[in-house]
């Protein structure tokens, strides 16, 4: 992720330490993939009360940019800014590999860079992405447009809706199971996951 | 001076505890010269896992020292953590494979999990950073409910452990076969590229200095683990499962960044994991390097669980601890270091300069060994060879393709070829292994070129990590290979060594690497059993003759014999001899490497080593299909299997060849239907048998062929280029297109006509639909 920004958009990254709570210097954040503690709970259950996950909160509140992928947006559902929750893949297998995703909208911030209803080719690695809320909450951000990602065709881990990616009702937090940092990159082949790095750099450089 | 008879009879322990401890009466008698005296428990402990193989090597040193181990690239050959080869510009890999196999026949979860976590330890050890993890997997037949729970199990073990630790499992091999029944092989290989400035060794110095103990708490678990790993199984085994220790990924993940930043201080003089026999085997191991002693408090290490007695403390194998000396004054820059990272670390000892390991224990001494008579000058077993080839072997090599049924250029008797092809795609040890991959992270990191079933080996960029340097594009890469073929192994265990090393070679050759360097999984059963023992002999006099041949030196590995399982009446089961080679190899652009799959309609397909024997001897296809496992395999030519990898090397560098895949189990028509697989597009191809039967044509197995493809337009240009480098070894096949794999005679009949689509959902779904559809 640091290498996407940093090395190949050029962006001024710092990595965060877990116990650090003064992040006022960034502009954006993001919550990586990964196994948080190990993530031998629930995922995400543990990091949730980090330090620093509660000046990403505060970020959130004031309109920063907050991106959370994979174990990142399995955080930010622990931790409330994003609805519903992340249960174990219907097979209970891990799973590794490329699916196709379909950008739903064109959103400020996130998904300008796509056109609504491009089918991107991303990889996911996940053991528990199973996109779940109950039906109401469903209902809701499927009105209010805040599904954002969603798997095209077959459903890798038997996720609500196909759901893949979801932002917050104001749109500053996205979260995604989908790893758009290992599609951006020219020389692995695969850069589909380019624009949304590029878009959210764009964003903050003309801040 | 008193007889062997009279030390055992005046020995304070029985001669069943001893026995029990994995030593021999007559080591026991040499245990007490040494000594000068009886051993406490606690040292009978640690001289039990010791001398044990898995730490001593005493059955397999005299033929592992006939393995060619030096080369310009090599910066560490054996002895060390792992090996360590130089890439160029200043980038240098350390790699290593290591097994797990008795652990994870009781524990298969665990047993796997750990297997990688040790693996990763030897390379971060040395102060590289793990950037990718290979296997080697053996399972028994997936029709048996138990060998499924095992391959399950492992599956998963490795899955846990890896993609929490963030290191990507990018290739292996897995392999289903009776011979494995219970007995499984899990040997993992990991990689990693050198972050720290000086490669961080293991041999303890300077008198005076600080040692300390770092990582996760001392338990009970694993007690005796290098022991157990060095016995048969038996049916009693599964109550061993408390020898079978406990991973934490997330642990390992912290220790890594620890470690690596600890060595970064320049603060650490020698560093060692404590994998096998724990304390023991570190402290042993760092002095006898070193030519000093170390004088360690138990008292001082951390602890799990109360009222561990010193054997315990000896023994365990807990996961996820190392052992530093520091420079003096040093160390508490290190414990900061490790605190910050919510690990343990203690000073808990010190380097002395008489060479004995001493070992206290609420204030007095409860273990005091010389340290070479641990580590260094431990006993050697040098066995009869058998004058002449087993029975088995004998027997098998007189087999005859003429006691197959008639077969003709349109099927094997009544049976399409098509048919036949398809039944081996769908055979477990051919047929995709998407199942496993699929659950392990093969791109965490963001530097796997190649994912895992696109190309015959591995590819990974290498990118240091904390290199952020906009503009500067990383282009050099790694490739690496897991591979071995058991049963030729088995049926002819110098020539089948010898391929095993070949085909690890052309793996990487196909995929545009420069082979560079070797690590070694020696898979065996019982050495003292003269029919093992003439297969591990002629396994290495094979490993160590193909090195040499195809100048690729051996860095280090491991030996796991005794690896048979006793049944119910006591008899011995061997596994086949399985010395697994994993292999690295260079890529110097990582633009210019190609996979396995065709590429383009179009595209023409050739066969590079066209004049090799090809044998259904050993053969997939005689196995599969016949239920026969016999004859010999095939021989291995190095004039031929040099040009033609550095032909498929060369065209892939200069940008000729589209495609490339080594013709290995299956024969010729397996590898032609996978790479339509793997790049979804047909072909039609001509084959001609000449004097070979059919089945031979199609699925024979040879050594040194390689099917390439080549965009259309250039097919004239590259034969002219292929004649100068092969001569006339290689052969135009046909052409890519359409969404039928069509093989024809010359005379334009019509040989083999399948459906892409048929072959290739048989192929993706014969292992998934084995372990969900039939538990």
């Amino acid at each position: 992720m640091q290498w996407v920004f940093q090395g190949l958009l050029g962006l001024p990254t710092r990595m965060v330490w877990h116990q650090d709570s003064d992040l006022s210097d960034l502009d954006a954040i993001v919550i990586p993939g990964g196994f948080s503690y190990g993530d031998y709970l629930r995922c995400g259950a543990i990091a949730r009360f980090s330090p620093a996950m509660r000046s990403v909160m505060e970020a959130a509140e004031q309109g920063k940019p907050v991106l959370g992928v994979c174990n990142g947006f399995q955080i930010l559902t622990e931790a409330g800014l994003l609805p519903g929750a992340l249960i174990r893949n219907e097979n209970l297998h891990f799973v590794c590999d490329r699916v196709p995703v379909k950008v739903e909208r064109s959103a400020r911030l996130w998904t300008e860079g796509y056109a609504a209803g491009q089918v991107l080719n991303l990889p996911i690695a996940h053991g528990e992405g199973r996109y779940y809320a109950d039906p109401d909450t469903l209902k809701q951000i499927e009105d209010n447009g805040q599904v954002l990602f969603r798997y095209e065709g077959s459903n890798p881990n038997g996720s609500w809706n196909q759901i893949a990616g979801i932002c917050n009702d104001r749109g500053n937090v996205l979260g995604m199971m989908p790893h758009p940092e290992r599609a951006a990159d020219a020389a692995l082949g695969n850069t589909d996951g380019l624009a949304l790095f590029q878009v959210m750099t764009a964003a903050l450089v003309s801040v | 001076m008193s007889t062997p008879e009279t030390v055992l009879e005046s020995a304070p322990f029985p001669i069943a505890e001893i026995t029990a401890e994995g030593i021999k009466p007559d080591e026991y008698v040499d245990i007490v010269n040494r000594l000068g005296r009886h051993p406490n428990k606690a040292e009978l402990g640690m001289f039990g896992v010791m001398w044990s193989e898995h730490c001593c090597y005493k059955n397999s040193r005299p033929l592992l020292s006939q393995f060619p181990t030096s080369g310009p690239r090599i910066l560490v050959g054996p002895g060390e953590n792992a090996g360590v080869v130089d890439l160029g510009d200043g980038l240098h890999l350390a790699f290593k494979i290591e097994s797990h196999n008795h652990p994870s026949a009781v524990e298969p979860f665990q047993g796997a999990a750990t297997g990688v976590g040790g693996i990763l330890r030897d390379i971060f050890t040395m102060g590289a950073r793990p950037i990718a993890i290979l296997n080697a997997l053996r399972f028994g037949s997936l029709d048996d409910a138990r060998n499924r729970r095992l391959f399950e199990g492992v599956v998963a073990g490795i899955s846990h452990y890896g993609n929490c630790v963030g290191v990507p499992t990018v290739g292996g091999e897995v392999y289903f076969d009776p011979a494995y029944s219970g007995n499984p092989l899990v040997n993992a290989m990991a990689l990693g590229l050198m972050e720290t400035p000086e490669i961080v060794k293991a041999g303890a110095y300077g008198i005076g200095n600080p040692v300390l103990y770092v990582g996760s708490t001392t338990g009970r678990d694993g007690m005796g683990g290098a022991s157990f790993a060095s016995a048969e199984l038996t049916d009693e085994s599964m109550d061993d499962r408390p020898a079978v220790q406990v991973g934490d990924p997330f642990l390992e993940k912290s220790l890594i960044e620890a470690c690596l930043e600890a060595f970064k201080t320049g603060a650490v003089a020698a560093a060692q994991d404590m994998g096998a026999a724990g304390i023991t085997c570190s402290t042993a191991e760092m002095a006898a390097k070193g030519g000093v002693g170390i004088d360690l408090d138990l008292d001082k290490i951390p602890v799990r669980e109360s009222g561990m007695v010193p054997y315990e403390y000896l023994l365990s194998e807990s996961q996820e601890r190392m052992l530093f000396v520091a420079h003096k004054g040093r160390e508490q820059e290190l414990i900061d270091i490790f605190h910050r990272w919510g690990l343990q670390a203690v000073v808990a000892g010190e380097v002395i300069e008489e060479s004995i390991v001493r070992i206290r224990f609420q204030g007095g001494i409860a273990a005091e060994i010389p340290a070479t008579a641990l580590a260094d000058n431990t006993p050697i077993y040098r066995r009869e060879l058998l004058a002449e080839a087993p029975a088995y072997a004998q027997q098998a090599w007189a087999w005859s393709p003429d006691s197959l049924p008639a077969c003709s250029v349109t099927g094997l008797a009544d049976r399409p070829w098509s048919e036949v092809l398809q039944s081996l795609l769908e055979t477990p040890s051919i047929a995709s292994k998407s199942w496993v991959y699929r659950q392990y992270d093969h791109q965490v990191q963001n530097n796997t070129v190649i994912v895992p079933g696109g190309a015959d080996a591995a590819v990974v960029r290498l990118r240091p990590q904390l290199a952020t340097d906009n503009g500067m594009p990383f282009t050099k890469g790694v490739a690496a290979t897991v591979d071995c073929n058991a049963r030729h192994v088995y049926l002819d265990p110098y020539q089948g060594a010898l391929g095993v090393v070949a085909e690890a070679a052309r793996n990487l050759s196909c995929v545009g690497a420069e082979p560079l360097a070797v690590t070694d999984n020696l898979n065996f059963g019982s050495p003292e059993k003269p029919v093992g023992y003439w297969q591990l002999a002629n396994a290495c006099q094979g490993l160590a003759d193909a090195c040499r041949e195809l100048g690729t030196p051996v860095t280090g590995g491991n030996v796991s014999l005794y690896n048979e399982t006793l049944d119910s009446e006591g008899k011995p089961q061997a596994i086949y001899p399985t010395p697994v080679v994993g292999m690295v190899g260079a890529i110097e652009d990582i633009n210019q490497i190609v996979g396995q799959g065709f590429q383009g309609a179009g595209d023409a397909i050739y066969l590079l080593g066209a004049q090799a024997p090809v044998t259904l001897g050993a053969s997939d296809y005689l196995a599969a299909i016949h239920n026969t496992i016999a004859g010999r395999p095939p021989v291995v030519e190095f004039d031929r299997e040099r040009a033609v990898q550095a032909a498929c090397r060369n065209g892939i560098r200069q940008g000729w060849i589209r495609s490339a895949h080594d013709c290995a189990e299956g024969g010729l028509a397996v590898t032609l239907a996978e790479s339509c697989i793997s790049g979804n597009l047909g072909a039609t191809v001509t084959i001609d048998p000449g004097s070979d039967r059919w089945d031979a044509a199609l699925f024979g197995e040879g050594g040194a062929r390689i099917v390439v493809s080549v965009a259309g337009d250039r097919a004239a240009a590259f034969e002219a280029w292929l004649t100068e480098q092969l001569g006339s070894d290689w052969a135009k096949l046909g052409i890519v297109g359409g969404d039928r794999l069509v093989i024809n005679a010359p005379d334009g009949a019509t040989a083999l006509d399948a459906v892409l689509a048929n072959l290739s959902e048989g192929w993706s779904e014969a292992i998934a639909r084995r372990m969900e559809r039939l538990v």
